[in-house]
């Protein structure tokens, strides 16, 4: 009601101008968030599972993404409704947390939404079936631990972790070479992982991709790669054991930030300034020389004269190394970075086995490979491949391995993929539903079959016919009481995701229910939708 | 309850069937578009850009015409890019691996209609890439021991890959150039040690390969025009007004007296630069930026050649060439390597004046000379020439050879062939339609020739059926024809790279069923 009154009988306006707003209300409000949340879930449905399919994006600028990455495809989607862009968030948040599953979240989502409706139809209060989710979440998540699984892996062995790896791997366009990819990404996460406190920290792990060669020469490097050459053409192109000065000033005469003018008003001056500037370019290098710096990189660039003096006197450098770089670089081979030249000191320099340039094809490209670094924990992983779109989408799907990995590292309980988990789940839910008194318990049997969406979505997708197999997985997990069975997707043969050695993180099963019943949650408690009509 | 509208405005999306057809329909699009190129008797295209001038170009490499190409349909746009990368991974096929990916799409569409799953054509198609490939590992010729050999590999190469562009009558000549070039760089991919130099008049015969170097510059004046045993200095330095770097600094006098002294302190730092680099003992200089008057009389008076505003490639070149390095300061002449060649002169092609640098220290670089009737001729040229180049430079890396002409497409279809009977299951369609698709590149290259496809194939077939086979299209009698001795080549390298990309791209559109399209980003109305 736009429209109050006052003691006195005035109407007064709440709600300004409610003409030129579109206002929905109530049981229209829930149902049009609900159907949109739906909508959003439904293109994502296609894409779960090993045989789930791409999209292709469009950008407003033209650009083409092709990809199966939930976080990816919502985040391009140029999503212009409230509740569609709260999923875009729930599978973001997904991504940011745990970096996998984000599609099964949102495909979650959009399963308790659409069981939410019915419930609403029957007149069962929001807020109930609300509670009703929160209560089964805190079943299932509890339910996931019991039949979770801790496995053992050592930096000697890790076959269990590259399984994993190659579970996520699976679903992408890269799983034509899973192996090799999931190996090198178990690889470079172990690399910089701190086994003993649990961590890993995913910023020392560098992906870079180029176009051209194959998926398969895909290669995990032990240092950095930077997308520069040196700055003289005829500076050696490799060096060994190679002390490096970290530079974010440039080589050129000093500019004071504080504003000055040198007036040049006799020949004397003329001469002074002159040899000044001579002397400066000589020191600079000098400076760099004396300390024992074999190679210098530096965030800015040089000119014309030092970048000779450089090559002159025999020391390589590198200009317009970013900054993210520049970190990484000091990261990797143990050096400081260094803001002026008089604060250079032989202990600041960096080390680095190998730092040699490499070029590719039939272009001039050039990279700088810097390698065997004194703190070896920072990792490139140089992602070829045939085309753009494919980098990029390689360079999601190891994004995806990485932090599976990752998470591996951090918490090793994992259960059964393949629906298994989501089935088990459905089962101890549908159990306790019986043991709640009131309205809550049709709530909590909504959530159960909205837990069997994800298996029928993975059984969909693989073309095998979705209730029929469903039923038939979910009796045998009853009759044999073993929560280890779920879809065969890849028509290997047997159910038994044990044998297929199928599985995923624990805390990511957990994290995909409980986030996507906080979202439904949310959605549910709307009652009044007020936004600006468009014109 | 309608259902609330999700996306922008002009967003749109499309999806299943709708979103398979739209992307099958791009991408066959594009394959048909650049088909009637390939093969010898492939048709040019001309390009008109929309741009100022409308400039025109007419090209027969796939590359260059889809670069061209204002798309909007993404399946096309993943064609264009494979093709890209084709050109600058190996530098040829970059027709072919469109038309085969294209191919690879037209088999798919018909499965799909005949309601085979996408997945499971991708991983048909994926058994039968990987069994190609083994085909073409299997019947390699590698002679990377036999020098003689290899070079008439190298030659044979090279004739083949011209003989499907403009070059095609002269392809003898510019293969010998091409091999000759490449073989000079030892093994190196750095085709920038290869200029190639344009200039119109004469005709394409008069192209010529120059063991030298030769600057597209002329020599200043009173310098001399001939110098014997030269020492060059190559340099980065401004030769104008040598400005006071210091920041902040600026001139600021109260008299024209001043002004004068100044100025005149100014000269006498030029004319110490210049009598530094003279001290070098040097009679060429060859600088990146500007000479200004002043210094250009003062080197003339000394007898030393100064050439200014060589580009940046040049320089490099130069200093590759010579053997020097590009120097910035002089006050430390005795250790500035300094680059030599024997002779200095300025030569005349056509109407220009060029300087020539002939005897040089390294032998790795040298320049073609391009001749033609007119520039289009030219520019399609640099690219045929620049195709085989990288072909030729490629192969001297990776030495395993093929023969062409279709013979490596029958042997793929034949062991694939092979495969699909032996596979149990629907892949074996997929299989089945892989091989369809590799036999329908001998296909167009007939149908381009004007000769009867069908026939021909057939017997090519039969042909192939015979082990060891050589058999091909022999395009000039109509026939078919043993590629060996024909000497019809195809590096090895550039079959795998189509065959994978294209399959790789087939794959990626095959997978989409879904095209979600953001609403164009407005552009300003600058009317």
């Amino acid at each position: 009601m736009a429209l109050a009154f006052d003691e006195y009988g005035r109407p007064f306006i709440i709600l300004k101008e409610q003409d030129q707003k579109t206002r929905l209300r109530g049981i229209e409000a829930q149902k049009a968030n609900i159907s949109a949340g739906k909508a959003v879930a439904r293109i994502l449905r296609t894409s779960l599972g090993p045989k789930g399919m791409d999209k292709i994006l469009q950008s407003p600028d033209g650009d083409v993404t092709i990809t199966n990455d939930g976080a990816t495809i919502l985040e391009q989607m140029d999503v212009d409704n409230q509740i569609a862009k709260l999923m875009v968030e729930l599978s973001r948040s997904q991504d940011y947390e745990i970096g996998d599953g984000t599609t099964g979240v949102v495909v979650m989502a959009g399963a308790l939404l659409e069981q939410a409706e019915r419930l609403l139809e029957r007149g069962i209060h929001p807020i109930r079936v609300a509670e009703g989710y929160e209560m089964a979440s805190r079943i299932a998540v509890e339910h996931l631990e019991h039949i979770s699984k801790k496995f053992d892996f050592e930096a000697t062995n890790i076959e269990p972790l590259v399984q994993t790896c190659m579970t996520t791997l699976s679903s992408k366009i890269v799983n034509r070479c899973k192996r090799h990819l999931a190996e090198i990404s178990v690889k470079a996460v172990l690399s910089v992982a701190d086994l003993d406190r649990k961590d890993v920290n995913l910023d020392m792990i560098k992906v870079e991709g180029k176009v051209g060669g194959k998926l398969e020469d895909t290669e995990l490097i032990y240092g950095i790669t930077v997308d520069k050459d040196m700055s003289h053409p005829q500076m050696p192109k490799q060096i060994e054991d190679a002390k490096i000065a970290i530079l974010t000033c440039p080589f050129e005469p000093p500019k004071p930030k504080t504003k000055h003018k040198v007036d040049i008003d006799t020949v004397e001056k003329f001469q002074t300034l002159r040899l000044q500037e001579q002397k400066y370019f000589d020191d600079m290098v000098q400076k760099c020389k004396d300390v024992g710096a074999t190679l210098v990189i530096c965030q800015w660039g040089f000119d014309d004269e030092a970048n000779h003096l450089l090559m002159h006197r025999n020391l390589p450098a590198v200009r317009w190394v970013g900054g993210v770089e520049l970190e990484l670089i000091a990261i990797a081979t143990g050096g400081r970075i260094v803001p002026r030249f008089q604060e250079l000191t032989p202990e600041k320099l960096g080390r680095a086995g190998l730092v040699r340039e490499k070029s590719f094809g039939t272009t001039k490209d050039k990279m700088l490979y810097i390698e065997h670094c004194a703190n070896s924990r920072a990792v490139t992983i140089f992602i070829r491949g045939g085309n753009k779109m494919m980098i990029e989408e390689t360079k999601r799907s190891i994004h995806d391995a990485l932090c599976v990995a990752r998470n591996l590292i951090r918490n090793n309980s994992i259960v059964y993929g393949g629906g298994s988990a989501e089935i088990s789940c459905s089962i101890a839910v549908e159990a306790a539903a019986d043991k709640y008194p009131g309205v809550e318990q049709y709530a909590i049997r909504a959530f159960a079959d909205a837990l069997d969406s994800v298996p029928m979505a993975l059984a969909e997708n693989s073309g095998l016919q979705p209730i029929e197999t469903l039923s038939a997985v979910k009796s045998q997990q009853i009759k044999e009481n073993n929560p280890h069975y779920g879809i065969d997707c890849n028509d290997v043969g047997t159910n038994d995701m044990r044998q297929q050695d199928v599985f995923e993180t624990l805390i990511g099963k957990q994290q995909q229910i409980l986030l996507a019943t906080q979202v439904v949650k949310m959605i549910l408690k709307i009652d009044d939708v007020i936004s600006p009509s468009d014109y | 309850m309608a259902i609330e509208k999700i996306f922008k405005d002009d967003a749109s999306e499309e999806k299943g069937e709708r979103a398979r057809m739209a992307s099958f329909v791009g991408a066959i699009a594009i394959t048909d578009l650049v088909k009637t190129t390939l093969g010898p008797k492939g048709m040019d295209k001309i390009l008109q850009s929309t741009g100022r001038g409308h400039g025109v170009t007419v090209t027969n490499d796939g590359a260059t015409i889809l670069k061209s190409l204002h798309i909007d349909n993404p399946a096309a746009k993943v064609l264009i890019d494979i093709s890209k990368v084709q050109d600058d991974e190996v530098g040829d096929g970059t027709t072919s691996v469109v038309v085969l990916a294209g191919e690879l799409l037209r088999e798919a569409e018909k499965l799909v209609a005949a309601k085979i799953h996408p997945m499971t054509i991708i991983s048909g198609y994926r058994m039968a890439a990987e069994c190609a490939r083994n085909a073409l590992l299997q019947r390699v010729v590698d002679n990377k021991e036999n020098a003689e050999k290899f070079k008439s590999d190298l030659m044979k190469i090279a004739r083949t890959t011209l003989s499907s562009k403009i070059l095609s009558q002269d392809k003898e000549h510019f293969a010998q150039l091409a091999v000759d070039a490449v073989m000079r760089l030892k093994g190196s991919t750095n085709l920038e040690a290869i200029q190639i130099i344009k200039k119109p008049g004469g005709s394409l015969m008069d192209s010529f390969l120059d063991e030298g170097f030769i600057l597209d510059k002329k020599i200043g004046l009173g310098q001399p025009k001939r110098i014997e045993n030269a020492k060059i200095l190559v340099a980065n330095t401004a030769m104008d007004t040598d400005k006071v770097k210091i920041y902040g600094a600026r001139v600021r006098v109260d008299s024209m007296s001043k002004v004068a002294e100044i100025e005149g302190a100014e000269k006498e730092k030029m004319r110490e630069k210049v009598q530094k680099i003279i001290a070098h003992g040097i009679n060429c200089f060859v600088n990146r930026q500007l000479i200004y008057n002043f210094p250009e009389e003062l080197f003339a008076d000394a007898g030393v050649l100064a050439i200014e505003h060589a580009d940046f490639d040049g320089i490099e070149r130069l200093a590759l060439v010579t053997g020097g390095e590009i120097a910035s300061t002089f006050d430390n002449p005795e250790s500035v390597k300094i680059g030599h060649c024997k002779l200095i002169e300025e030569i005349m092609i056509g109407e220009d004046k060029l300087i020539h640098f002939s005897g040089v220290e390294m032998g790795q670089a040298c320049t073609i000379v391009l001749r033609g009737a007119s520039h289009h001729v030219l520019d399609e040229a640099e690219r045929s020439l620049h195709d085989a180049l990288c072909v030729l430079s490629q192969t001297v890396n990776d030495t395993r050879v093929l023969l062409g002409g279709g013979w490596p497409e029958m042997v793929m279809a034949k062991e694939v062939d092979e495969l699909a009977r032996k596979t149990p299951g629907k892949k074996s369609h997929a299989i089945e339609a892989f091989s369809r698709a590799l036999v329908a590149i001998p296909t167009i290259i007939a149908d381009n020739a004007g000769l009867d496809s069908a026939d021909l194939v057939a017997q090519l077939r039969a042909a192939h059926h015979k082990e060891g086979c050589n058999a091909g299209i022999d395009v000039i009698s109509g026939s078919v024809g043993d590629m060996a001795e024909l000497g019809i080549s195809e590096s090895f390298k550039v079959k795998q790279a189509v065959l994978l990309s294209a399959t790789e791209a087939a794959e990626m559109i095959l997978r989409v069923d879904e095209i979600i399209t953001c609403a164009p980003r407005q552009r300003e109305d600058r009317m």
